[in-house]
């Protein structure tokens, strides 16, 4: 057992540490999250070995989580003693002799990219520090765009620690808020600093976390469970992912807060299954924070116990909703059940429980130590603090970003993401996924917060952000949602089980040049009935991007039933592909690459597609050099 | 009932089975360890978890159909996960789709004749900042165009 006194002590030890790893001769970090390694971010770990070897060099090469700029992964920073610290993106393997060479022989750069010189920034509150990373253009201290507008909180860890060192989270104060809750606030005193905060939570809901908190410590009876939603199932949304891998200490610090409030003594982390890093992060930091007393029986010598396990998801989307999720960890089929009772009433075994989000827990260690009056102070007055976005699709900068309260979409996407790649016009902006809507350019100025977005007809959702550009079909991206919610809805009420597979059919006819005027209207009503009659979230949420997409884009969908026309030249039963014979030189390129043999002619001379065995799969466009195969609309 | 002749190893379950022993919500994490042992889960691994746990082979074919990433039937030897989330749609999956469809004769969640392949389609690998993102055997693959997903696949196949 370790008491708050070797805790300080532990945390002075860190704090060395921490300093020490920062004064080195050669300062090397990789960022290893899930989007670095699929960027190759583990041939380029060998590949600095090598490169270290070869210049006679010594150092550790420390792998950090997710700064957020996930197009540029594999990400690389380097500092030398007495020179100033560089982030380079791109850096694949074959890359890090150039990013070498231009940091210690200013050669050149070509495929690799200069990020941005490195510091530290610190926000200070209450005596205490926030600690989190910048990059500015070397020799500056202007921030680079896609930073200029974030402030990071629940990020602020990732990419700065060691996700897999406890000494690096207790250097920047962790557990500080949980030592200061337990040896010096009342769990009513908690539950009134976290109300007064304004945090609501991050799952989509919105509802304040304070007052959940509260109706949970209000029922008397015990066991009672905290649990945390990490089952992250909207397509288009990884900030969970990227802080239970970059920094999983705040999520179990913050669910201990939470256990402490309530007077809970277990809880359970539900992480979706396709997060293998995340969970072994997580396990990793169970362990890490169990030898040191942080979590099981006593804690830091206080009468408080509380002992946290992972619970691995098995893939189904209606886990995220929370009595579906309660059904899982209890080893059954992920089925909600109606609420009310809510889970602080009646929960997981039928006990009182506190369900939140990842961000949600990651918030209160940081709220705990800067202070309710420091979130206030962020944001906008309904909904205070950050917003977390996951920023997809066509946009030139992808990646994840934390933003104040109250930034409008338009400052998002043009000025953190840098706007539409390759000229290309924005079209719609989607955010809450499959239970969300999207937004035209029109609505470009909302400002982002749960009850601006709510009120233009989107929601903020678990923080997916997906822009469509004039290439994507409205259309068919409403009947991609259907399709999604037809494959996930868990069957067990009618309404959604079935009202989405009618709607889909509804949409599959409308894609494929089949529909008439009054399948609109036919949307519209099946979709009522969703709203009104299904059980969960899920059902009742389904329909929105559909009713969306309709308000703000029916002209594409009377095109589509009118003209037969798919104006993005995207649905497949409305297009052609055809050769244009003065482009073509008969290379037969795009005949070998046919997968169906629809593409014939001799050599040098044009070729023809047959449009009854074309797949429409797009490949003889893609490998054509002369661009001479073209999407026709054949009415 | 009568004992299930099968070439199914059921032994290989004795430890897991008593690791969970007494635990409450365990037939998922069985279920997962059985698919670990497997590969996929047969139908005698099915009625003996049943029998063990003393519950009925109805709830844990309930559960085992109910999760995407449970399977009842042999996979191939190599499995292409081809990830269609929301940033991955807009980014060409459905051409990565019909590219693969078109080039190997298989549909999505089926396994080509002769065994090579398991394609499946997927809701979001969390990667989407790479989208298009497939998995093939594994390993993650960003920001893909059909011909070099064709590629890629065709190499590891030979």
């Amino acid at each position: 057992m370790i008491v708050a006194d070797h805790l300080a002590e532990r945390q002075a030890l860190a704090s060395r540490l921490w300093q020490q790893k920062m004064d080195t001769d050669l300062y090397i970090t990789v960022g290893t999250g899930t989007c670095g390694l699929a960027a190759g971010a583990s041939d380029t770990v060998l590949a600095i070995e090598a490169e270290l070897q070869q210049r006679g060099l010594n150092a550790a090469i420390i792998q950090v989580g997710c700064v957020g700029m996930c197009s540029l992964e594999p990400m690389v920073e380097l500092q030398a003693r007495g020179r100033p610290r560089i982030n380079y993106g791109q850096v694949i393997d074959r890359n890090v002799a150039e990013a070498f060479g231009h940091y210690f022989d200013g050669q050149n750069v070509r495929k690799a990219t200069i990020v941005g010189q490195v510091v530290q920034t610190v926000a200070r509150s209450n005596d205490h520090a926030l600690h989190s990373l910048s990059f500015v253009q070397p020799g500056t201290d202007q921030r680079i765009a896609f930073q200029d507008k974030q402030l990071r909180i629940v990020l602020s860890n990732c990419g700065l620690i060691d996700p897999e060192s406890i000494d690096d989270y207790l250097a920047l104060d962790g557990y500080t808020a949980l030592e200061n809750v337990l040896a010096r606030m009342t769990p009513e005193e908690v539950i009134e600093e976290m109300t007064r905060s304004g945090l609501r939570g991050r799952g989509g809901g919105g509802f304040l976390a304070g007052v959940k908190w509260g109706l949970a410590r209000k029922t008397q009876r015990w066991p009672k469970y905290v649990l945390c939603n990490a089952d992250e199932g909207d397509p288009g949304a990884f900030m969970d992912r990227s802080t239970l891998e970059g920094d999983p200490h705040s999520v179990i610090e913050g669910m201990a807060i939470a256990a402490y409030a309530i007077g809970a003594h277990e809880g359970f982390i539900y992480c979706r299954a396709e997060y293998p890093l995340a969970i072994k992060h997580l396990q990793t930091a169970l362990e890490q924070a169990r030898a040191l007393g942080l979590l099981g029986e006593r804690i830091l010598g206080t009468d408080f116990s509380f002992d946290l396990h992972v619970k691995e998801g098995a893939g189904a989307f209606v886990c995220g909703e929370e009595t579906a999720m309660m059904a899982s960890i209890q080893g059954g089929r992920g089925q909600p059940w109606p609420r009310p009772p809510y889970p602080a009433v009646s929960g997981l075994w039928g006990q009182p429980s506190n369900v939140n989000n990842v961000k949600t827990y990651a918030y209160a260690p940081r709220i705990m130590r800067m202070g309710a009056d420091w979130f206030r102070s962020l944001g906008t007055p309904g909904s205070s603090g950050t917003a977390i976005f996951a920023l997809t699709g066509q946009v030139q900068r992808t990646g994840l970003i934390e933003v104040p309260m109250g930034i409008t979409l338009r400052e998002i996407i043009y000025d953190v993401g840098g706007g539409i790649p390759l000229g290309k016009q924005f079209k719609a902006v989607q955010t809450g996924g499959p239970l969300g809507g999207c937004l035209p350019a029109a609505h470009l100025d909302t400002p982002v917060d749960f009850d601006s977005l709510r009120a233009a007809g989107a929601v903020m959702g678990s923080g997916g952000m997906i822009v469509a550009d004039e290439t994507t079909c409205m259309v068919e991206f409403a009947e991609y949602f259907m399709q999604f919610t037809c494959d996930e809805s868990c069957g067990k009420c009618p309404p959604c089980r079935l009202g989405s597979t009618r709607m889909l059919e509804v949409l599959a006819r409308i894609t494929a040049g089949e529909g008439q005027l009054e399948d609109l209207d036919i949307i519209r009503w099946l979709a009522q009935g969703m709203q009104k009659g299904s059980l969960c979230a899920l059902g009742q949420l389904a329909p929105s991007p559909v009713l969306s997409t309709l308000l703000h884009f029916e002209d594409e969908f009377r095109a589509h039933i009118e003209q037969k026309a798919c104006p993005a030249n995207k649905c497949k039963a409305l297009i052609t592909y055809e050769i244009l014979p003065d482009l073509c030189t008969g290379c037969m390129v795009c005949g070998r690459s046919c997968g169906s043999h629809a593409i014939t002619g001799e050599k040098r001379q044009p070729h023809v597609i047959a449009p009854e065995l074309c797949a429409r799969c797009g490949l003889c466009a893609e490998v054509c050099k002369f661009d001479a195969i073209v999407i026709r609309t054949p009415r | 009932m009568a004992a299930i002749r099968s070439a199914v190893d059921l032994s290989l379950m004795d430890d897991v089975i008593s690791a969970y022993e007494g635990q409450r919500g365990a037939l998922i994490p069985l279920l997962q360890k059985a698919q670990e042992i497997y590969g996929y889960l047969p139908p005698e691994v099915l009625q003996d978890i049943a029998d063990r746990l003393g519950i009925s082979l109805g709830k844990v074919y309930g559960v085992a159909t109910f999760y995407a990433q449970f399977y009842l039937k042999c996979r191939g030897k190599h499995v292409l996960k081809l990830c269609d989330g929301t940033a991955c749609h807009v980014k060409g999956t459905p051409l990565l789709l019909t590219a693969i469809e078109d080039n190997y004769d298989v549909q999505p969640g089926e396994t080509t004749e002769d065994g090579q392949l398991t394609m499946e389609v997927v809701y979001c690998m969390g990667s989407c900042a790479l989208a298009p993102v497939a998995v093939l055997d594994g390993k993650v693959m960003g920001r893909l165009r059909q011909e070099m997903l064709l590629r890629t696949v065709k190499r590891n196949l030979t």
